[in-house]
C-alpha cells in the first residue's frame, strides 16, 4: 500500500492476498474437524500410493470395511484385534499426556506376555489350579511385568534425566530377545519356536465358550480382555478428568516448570505414570497369550505397541477416544494382512500420523484474506 | 576372535553408524530433532540395492540411496519447520513411512543374487603399520575411507567456518541469528536434508558395501536408533560420534565371533554350548546404549555442555522468551 | 525535509506507518523522524507500540501501510539484513546474542565477510582493538553467558558499530542497569552523537528520557500524542499526561509501618545458580508481618535465586525459617504448606500453564484440599465457583473461566496469578518483577494489591529492577550485590545515590561529584 504522491505512482488496483495469522481462540469443533480432515487426507494419499504400486485402492478399502465389519463374526475378530490396541493405546495416551514419550509399549506388551506365561510355564502356580486363581494371577503377573519394564525407563528419566525415547526403544529390542530366549530355549515345545499350549484354565473366557448355552455366540472369539480394556479406558478417563492426580498429570504435561512451582513431585509422577503405562501394555500382552494364541511365541504382536502411538494421537490422548481409534485400527490390521504389498499398512499408519500432526497447524493459525 | 579382525570389521560396520550419526548431528545442531533415521536408512538401503540389482552400477545405487534418504527427510522438514509440528512425533511418523515404503519397494529383492559392490581399497605401505594399518587401511570399502574424511571435515565445518557459525547460532538461539539476518528456516531445511542424505548413505553403505543383500527391516535393524543414541553420547561432536560408531561396530562383530570358539583361555564358552544364550549377547548393544547415555549425561551435567539449546523447539519469529 | 530548515536529510523518516497484529493495531498511522546527531526518545508505556515501530525500522516486521526513508531515500526492508546494510542497528530488550558463543563469534554472526574460514584469533584482536577505541571494556574470547548484563549490552553496541551503524535504536536499555551504569551508558551515547551518529532511545521512564533526549516523541495505544517535542522545557507531568492521558498517581497511599512478628528469617544462606556458580554467598535477612521488604539490585546478582530458595524451588545451605518452622531442605510443596506465596518472574513459563483454562490455573495451589478436593477427587463445580468469584473480584478480563491462559494479556495473567496466590492467604508473599511489561493501569492494580496484603498483615518480599517501584512500595530496602546483602535501610532514610552505589558494589568507580540522574523522590 503506498501513500498518495509516492514515487510508486498511481495507486494500483488493490489485490487480495492470503495471509496466515495466529489464532486468538480455538472453536470447540475445530480439533475434531482437523482430525477427520487429516485422516481423510491420509486415506486419499494412501489410495494414490496403492494405485501407484499396482493395487486397487477402492477395492482394498471396501475389502477392509467388509472384512472388518461385514458380519457379526468379523466384528468379533475386529474387537479381538482392537483389545490390545485399546490397552496399548491407553498406555501411550496416558504417558503422552504428561509428555513422556513411551515408545516402548511394544516391549512392555511382550514382557507382560512373558510374565503371564511364566505363571503357567515355570510354573508359578501348581498345575490343575482352577481358572479363578490362574486368570487373576496371570493378569497380575502380566501387569507387573509390563510395569517393571516401564519402571526402568521411568527411573532413568526421573533420576538421571535420560532421554526416554531411546531408553524405551532399546528395551523393546531387549524384550524381544528375552522372549526369543525362552521360546527357543527352556520353554520350547518339541524344538519348535513356541511353547506348549496353555491348559484350559489359563485361557481367558471367550464368548464362544458359551456356545453350548447360547448357540448364536458360537465362533465369536472376543474374550474377557476386551472388558479389561473398556474398564481401563473409563477408569483412566475419570482419573484424568476428575482426580487430583489427573490434574497433576495434565499440568505437568502442559508446563513442567509450572508443575514444579505448584509443588508437584515430577519425578515421582514420572515413575508412576511409566509403571502404569507399562502395566497397561503388559495387560495387552497377557490378553494376547491368554485370550488369543494360548501360548507364548515370538510373533505375538504385529506392532501393536507402535500402532498404539497413532491410536493415542488420533484420540488426542482422550481415553474414550482411544476406544474408537483402536477399533478403527483393529479393522485395518485385520484386513490389512491381505493387502499387497506387505508394507502398505505400515506406510498408511505413518501417513496418517503425519497428516495428524500437520493438521494441528490449523489450530494455531487461520487464513485471512487481506486487501492490498 | 582376534583383536585386529574384530576392530577392522568394527571400523567397517561402524562407518554405518558414523554416517547416520553425523547426519543427525547436523540436523540437531540446527535445532531439528529427526528421529526418522531408521526410515531414512532403510530407504537408502533399498534404494541403493534396487538400483544395483536393476543396473549393476553400485555408484549409481549410492546416489539413489542418498537421494532417497534426503527426499524422505524433506517430509519431516516441511512438517516440523513450516507446520511447526512436534518434532518427536514427526520423526516417529517418518520412521513408519520410511519403513513401510522400504518394505513395499523391497518386495522380491531378497531373492536377488549376488550384486556388484563398491570397491575396496588397501593403502600401500601405510597398511603395514602394526595394528593401526590392518585395522583402518587394509581392504576396507571406499565408503570407510569416505568416513575418515567426513569426520574431520564435519568438525571443521561446524567449528571453524562461517556456515558452521550460522549453524550453531540457529540451533542455540535462533532469535539472535534471525535478528542478524541469518535465514533460520532455510538453514534448518538444508541441514535436515543433509542429515537425510547421510542417513541414506548409511543405509546404502549396508547394502552396497558392508552387508550386501536385502532382508527387509532387518537390513537396518536397531542401528538407526543406536545412531540417534550415539549422537547424544557424542555430545553433538563428529569426532566422538566416530569413536562411538567404531566401538559399536566392533561390538557387533565381537558378538558374532564370540559364539565360535569352544574355550576362552581354558574356560568353557557357554555360548558355544548353548546357542540360545546368543539372545542375551544380542541384547548387549542395546543395553550398552542405555549405559553409555547414562554415563554421558552425567558427564554433560558436570561439564555443563549439552544439547543445542533450541533443539526440538519450532522457531516462530516474533515469539521471544519472557 | 527537516523542520528546522537545515539541509541535511533526516536520518530516518516514517510516514503513516500502520501495523496490525491479530486483535490489535500496534501502530495506527504513526509519523516519526530522526535528525542526524540527535538523541530522540520514543516514550510510552508498555504496549504503546514503540517496540513494534522500531522493529519495523530494524527490518523485523513489514508495515501494513506507510513509507520509510533513510537519509532521504525511500527504503523497503525485507529482513534485518537490509536494515543493517542501510546503517540501522537495533539493540533489543532481549539481546540478540547467542549465549554459548564468544563475543567475537557473536559480532561476526550474519556478516558477509569473512566468507568461509573464520580466523577467530585474528578477529579476537580486532574486536579488542575496536572496543578499546570506543571506550568499551569487553573480552572478545569470553562466552556471552559468562558476561554480566551490562557487558552484554556493550557487546550489542560493539556489534552494531562494527557493522558501521550510524543509527542506533536502543529498546529499554536501562531496564537492567544500576544508576551508575545508566550514567555510563549516557556518556557513551553522547560520545556517539558527537561523532555524528543518531540514537533512538525507547523507554517508559520519564526521568531518564528527560535526562538524555534532545527531542521526545510520545506514543499511546499505537498513536503519536506528541511528535518530536524538544526535551528542554518539558516537564514530567506533561510527559505523563501525554503517555497515559491522565494524571499519573504519584506514590500509592500507605499507612503507618507497624511491623509484626518475624515471618521469614534467613541466616547465612548459600545457593548455586543453574550454571553451578555461587549465586547466594551468605544471605541473611528478616521479614516481618505487615511489611514490604524491597530487594534492590541489578539483574543477575542473586535475586532470582533468593526468591527460589525461599519458595522451595532451589536447594540451599544455611537456615531458612518460615513462621517459626526451621528447615534445611525445602521443597516447593513444603513452602506452599507453610503459607508462602510466589508471584514468579516468568508469568507464562512458570506462573501459569498456557494451555490450561483459567479455572485450572486458579486451582494450582488449592487443588489438594477442600473445598476444591474431596479425597482424591476434584470437585469440578467448586473449582468453577471459585474461578468465577476470583475472576470478578480481581477483574480478570477474559471471555470465560474456560479461556486458555495463553490468550490472556500480560496484565490479566498477572491478575490471575496474584488472585491465586493471595487467595491462599499466605503469611509470606514473594513477588518477583511483578510489574514488568505491564501497562500503567495494570501496574497500579498490582501495587494496590500488594499494599492491601500489607494492610492485612502479610509479609512481602518485593524483588524488582525498578528502583522507583521499590522505593515507592517498600518499608525497608535491602541491596543485593553478587549474592550478598550489602545493606538494609528504612525507605524514609534511604538515599537513592547511596543505594545506587551499593547496587554496583560499593564504589562504582565513579567520582562523587557525578550529578544524580534520578530524583530523590520516589514515584513516577
Amino acid at each position: 500500500m503506498t501513500a498518495a504522491g509516492s514515487p510508486q505512482g498511481v495507486a494500483a488496483r488493490s489485490r487480495r492476498t492470503v495471509q496466515l495469522e495466529r489464532r486468538l481462540d480455538v472453536p470447540r469443533w475445530l480439533p475434531y474437524l482437523a482430525t477427520l480432515g487429516a485422516v481423510a487426507f491420509a486415506l486419499l494419499v494412501s489410495a494414490m500410493i496403492l494405485a501407484a504400486v499396482g493395487g486397487d485402492p477402492i477395492r482394498s478399502y471396501l475389502h477392509i470395511v467388509d472384512s472388518a465389519f461385514g458380519d457379526i463374526g468379523v466384528i468379533s475378530d475386529t474387537m479381538v484385534k482392537a483389545t490390545p490396541l485399546i490397552l496399548t493405546g491407553l498406555a501411550c495416551a496416558l504417558a503422552f499426556r504428561m509428555r513422556l514419550w513411551n515408545i516402548g509399549a511394544e516391549g512392555q506388551l511382550l514382557m507382560g506376555a512373558w510374565g503371564a506365561s511364566a505363571v503357567v510355564l515355570v510354573p508359578l502356580l501348581p498345575p490343575g489350579a482352577p481358572a479363578l486363581v490362574v486368570i487373576p494371577a496371570m493378569t497380575l503377573a502380566g501387569f507387573a511385568a509390563g510395569a517393571l519394564w516401564g519402571f526402568i525407563p521411568g527411573l532413568l528419566k526421573a533420576r538421571l534425566a535420560m532421554n526416554e525415547i531411546i531408553a524405551t526403544l532399546m528395551l523393546n529390542y531387549v524384550a524381544a530377545l528375552w522372549i526369543a530366549f525362552w521360546v527357543f530355549g527352556p520353554w520350547s515345545e518339541g524344538g519348535f519356536q513356541l511353547t506348549a499350549q496353555f491348559p484350559r484354565e489359563a485361557w481367558l473366557p471367550r464368548l464362544t465358550d458359551l456356545a453350548a448355552q447360547v448357540p448364536a455366540l458360537g465362533g465369536l472369539t472376543v474374550h474377557l480382555g476386551l472388558a479389561f480394556a473398556l474398564v481401563a479406558a473409563v477408569a483412566l478417563w475419570f482419573i484424568l478428568r476428575r482426580s487430583r492426580w489427573g490434574y497433576e498429570i495434565r499440568l505437568t504435561g502442559d508446563s513442567p516448570p509450572a508443575a514444579r512451582y505448584a509443588g508437584i513431585d515430577i519425578a515421582r509422577n514420572t515413575i508412576a505414570i511409566f509403571m502404569i503405562s507399562g502395566g497397561l501394555a503388559g495387560l495387552a500382552g497377557m490378553a494376547e497369550v491368554s485370550g488369543v494364541v494360548h501360548r507364548l511365541q515370538q510373533a505375538i504382536s504385529p506392532g501393536y505397541g507402535f500402532t498404539a502411538i497413532i491410536v493415542a494421537y488420533i484420540a488426542r490422548f482422550n481415553p474414550l477416544g482411544v476406544i474408537v481409534a483402536a477399533i478403527l485400527f483393529g479393522a485395518l490390521i485385520l484386513a490389512g494382512r491381505e493387502i499387497q504389498p506387505a508394507g502398505v499398512p505400515g506406510m498408511i499408519q505413518g501417513i496418517v500420523l503425519f497428516s495428524l500432526i500437520a493438521s494441528e497447524v490449523v489450530l494455531r493459525y487461520r487464513i485471512r484474506l487481506v486487501r492490498g | 576372535m582376534d583383536f585386529v579382525t574384530i576392530m577392522a570389521a568394527g571400523v567397517a560396520t561402524g562407518t554405518i553408524y558414523l554416517f547416520a550419526a553425523v547426519g543427525e548431528i547436523f540436523a540437531e545442531r540446527s535445532g531439528v530433532l529427526n528421529l526418522g533415521v531408521t526410515g531414512m536408512m532403510l530407504m537408502g538401503a533399498v534404494g541403493g540395492f534396487a538400483t544395483v540389482v536393476a543396473t549393476g552400477d553400485p555408484w549409481l545405487g549410492l546416489l539413489v540411496g542418498m537421494a532417497a534418504g534426503g527426499l524422505l527427510s524433506l517430509l519431516h522438514a516441511v512438517v516440523t519447520i513450516h507446520f511447526q509440528a512436534d518434532q518427536v512425533v514427526s520423526g516417529l511418523a517418518l520412521t513408519f513411512v520410511g519403513t513401510g515404503l522400504a518394505r513395499v519397494l523391497g518386495e522380491g529383492l531378497s531373492k536377488a543374487g549376488a550384486t556388484s559392490l563398491l570397491p575396496k581399497l588397501t593403502v600401500p605401505i601405510l597398511s603395514d603399520i602394526p595394528i593401526v594399518g590392518p585395522i583402518f587401511l587394509r581392504d576396507q570399502s571406499v565408503l570407510v575411507y569416505a568416513g575418515y574424511l567426513l569426520v574431520p571435515a564435519a568438525w571443521y565445518w561446524i567449528h571453524r567456518t562461517r556456515p558452521g557459525l550460522n549453524l550453531r547460532a540457529v540451533g542455540e538461539y535462533p532469535a539472535a541469528a534471525d535478528a542478524m539476518g541469518v535465514n533460520v528456516y532455510r538453514l534448518r531445511y538444508l541441514y535436515v536434508f543433509m542429515g537425510g542424505l547421510l542417513s541414506g548413505l548409511a543405509g546404502a553403505a549396508i547394502t552396497l558395501a558392508i552387508q550386501p543383500g536385502w532382508f527387509g527391516d532387518l537390513t537396518v535393524g536397531g542401528r538407526g536408533w543406536i545412531a540417534i543414541g550415539l549422537v547424544i553420547f557424542a555430545q553433538w561432536d563428529p569426532l566422538r560420534a566416530a569413536v562411538g560408531g567404531y566401538l559399536f561396530g566392533a561390538i557387533d562383530r565381537f558378538l558374532l565371533d564370540v559364539q565360535g570358539p569352544e574355550n576362552f583361555f581354558g574356560i568353557r564358552n557357554p555360548v558355544y554350548y548353548d546357542h540360545t544364550l546368543t539372545f542375551f549377547l544380542g541384547m548387549l548393544p542395546f543395553v550398552l546404549v542405555i549405559v553409555v547415555l547414562v554415563v554421558g549425561s552425567r558427564e554433560a551435567v558436570r561439564k555443563r555442555i549439552g544439547a543445542p539449546a533450541a533443539l526440538g523447539v519450532p522457531y516462530i519469529r516474533g515469539e521471544r522468551g519472557a | 525535509m527537516t523542520s528546522d530548515g537545515s539541509t541535511a536529510p533526516l536520518a530516518i523518516e516514517l510516514r503513516g506507518i500502520v501495523k496490525r497484529f491479530p486483535g490489535v493495531v500496534a501502530n495506527d498511522g504513526v509519523d516519526f523522524d530522526l535528525r542526524p546527531g540527535e538523541v530522540h526518545a520514543l516514550l510510552g508505556e508498555n504496549g504503546a507500540g514503540k517496540s513494534t515501530l522500531m522493529n519495523i525500522v530494524a527490518g523485523l516486521y513489514r508495515p501494513d501501510e506507510g513509507e520509510m526513508r533513510v537519509d532521504g531515500r525511500p527504503v523497503r526492508f525485507r529482513s534485518p539484513r537490509d536494515a543493517i546494510a542501510a546503517g540501522l542497528g537495533m539493540i533489543h530488550q532481549h539481546f540478540a546474542l547467542v549465549p554459548s558463543q564468544t563475543v567475537t563469534e557473536n559480532v561476526l554472526l550474519g556478516l558477509d565477510r569473512p566468507r568461509f574460514l573464520l580466523g577467530l584469533a585474528k578477529h579476537d584482536e580486532e574486536m579488542a582493538a575496536l572496543a578499546a577505541g570506543l571506550g568499551l571494556k569487553v573480552d572478545p574470547r569470553a562466552k556471552v553467558w559468562q558476561l554480566s548484563v551490562g557487558e552484554q549490552q556493550r557487546v550489542e553496541v560493539l556489534k552494531m558499530l562494527y557493522r558501521g551503524a550510524h543509527v542506533l535504536i536502543m529498546d529499554e536499555p536501562t531496564a537492567v542497569l544500576a544508576p551508575q551504569e545508566v550514567e555510563e551508558l549516557f556518556r557513551t551515547l553522547r560520545a556517539m552523537t558527537a561523532s555524528g551518529r543518531s540514537i533512538v532511545f525507547i523507554s517508559h521512564k520519564l526521568a531518564e528520557v528527560l535526562a538524555i533526549a534532545d527531542r521526545i516523541t510520545v506514543m499511546r495505544r499505537g498513536r503519536v500524542t506528541a511528535s518530536g517535542i524538544a526535551a528542554a522545557g518539558t516537564s514530567k507531568g506533561d510527559l505523563a499526561r501525554l503517555m497515559v492521558g491522565r494524571e499519573v498517581l504519584g506514590s500509592v497511599e500507605r499507612t503507618m509501618f507497624r511491623p509484626g512478628a518475624v515471618v521469614l528469617s534467613m541466616r547465612d544462606v548459600h545457593a548455586e545458580n543453574d550454571k553451578g556458580l555461587p549465586a547466594l554467598r551468605g544471605v541473611s535477612l528478616d521479614v516481618r508481618a505487615g511489611e514490604i521488604l524491597g530487594i534492590a539490585g541489578v539483574a543477575g546478582n542473586g535475586q532470582s535465586e533468593l526468591a527460589q530458595v525461599v519458595t522451595g524451588l532451589r536447594p540451599f545451605l544455611g537456615r531458612i525459617e518460615i513462621a517459626g518452622d526451621v528447615a534445611e531442605r525445602r521443597s516447593a510443596r513444603d513452602a506452599i504448606r507453610r503459607g508462602v506465596a510466589h508471584v514468579p518472574e516468568d508469568r507464562t513459563g512458570v506462573g501459569s500453564a498456557p494451555n490450561l483454562s483459567i479455572t485450572d490455573n486458579l486451582i494450582m495451589k488449592a487443588y489438594r484440599e477442600a473445598p476444591i478436593a474431596h479425597g482424591w477427587v476434584i470437585d469440578v463445580s467448586a473449582a468453577r465457583r471459585m474461578a468465577e468469584s476470583l475472576k470478578d473480584e480481581y477483574s480478570i478480563a477474559a471471555p470465560s473461566i474456560d479461556t486458555l491462559a495463553r490468550l490472556l494479556s500480560g496484565g490479566n495473567l498477572q491478575r490471575l496469578i496474584l488472585a491465586r496466590e493471595i487467595e491462599s492467604k499466605p503469611s509470606l508473599l514473594v513477588a518477583v518483577q511483578p510489574t514488568r511489561g505491564l501497562d500503567v493501569g495494570a501496574i497500579e492494580a498490582v501495587h494496590r494489591l500488594l499494599m492491601a496484603r500489607r494492610e492485612a498483615g502479610a509479609a512481602t518480599i518485593l524483588i524488582s529492577e525498578d528502583l522507583d517501584e521499590i522505593l515507592g512500595l517498600s518499608d525497608r530496602v535491602a541491596v543485593i550485590y553478587e549474592g550478598l546483602i550489602l545493606g538494609t535501610f528504612d525507605v524514609a532514610e534511604a538515599d537513592v545515590q547511596e543505594l545506587g552505589l551499593l547496587m554496583t558494589g560499593g564504589t562504582g568507580g565513579l567520582p562523587l561529584e557525578v550529578a544524580p540522574i534520578l530524583p530523590g523522590v520516589p514515584g513516577a
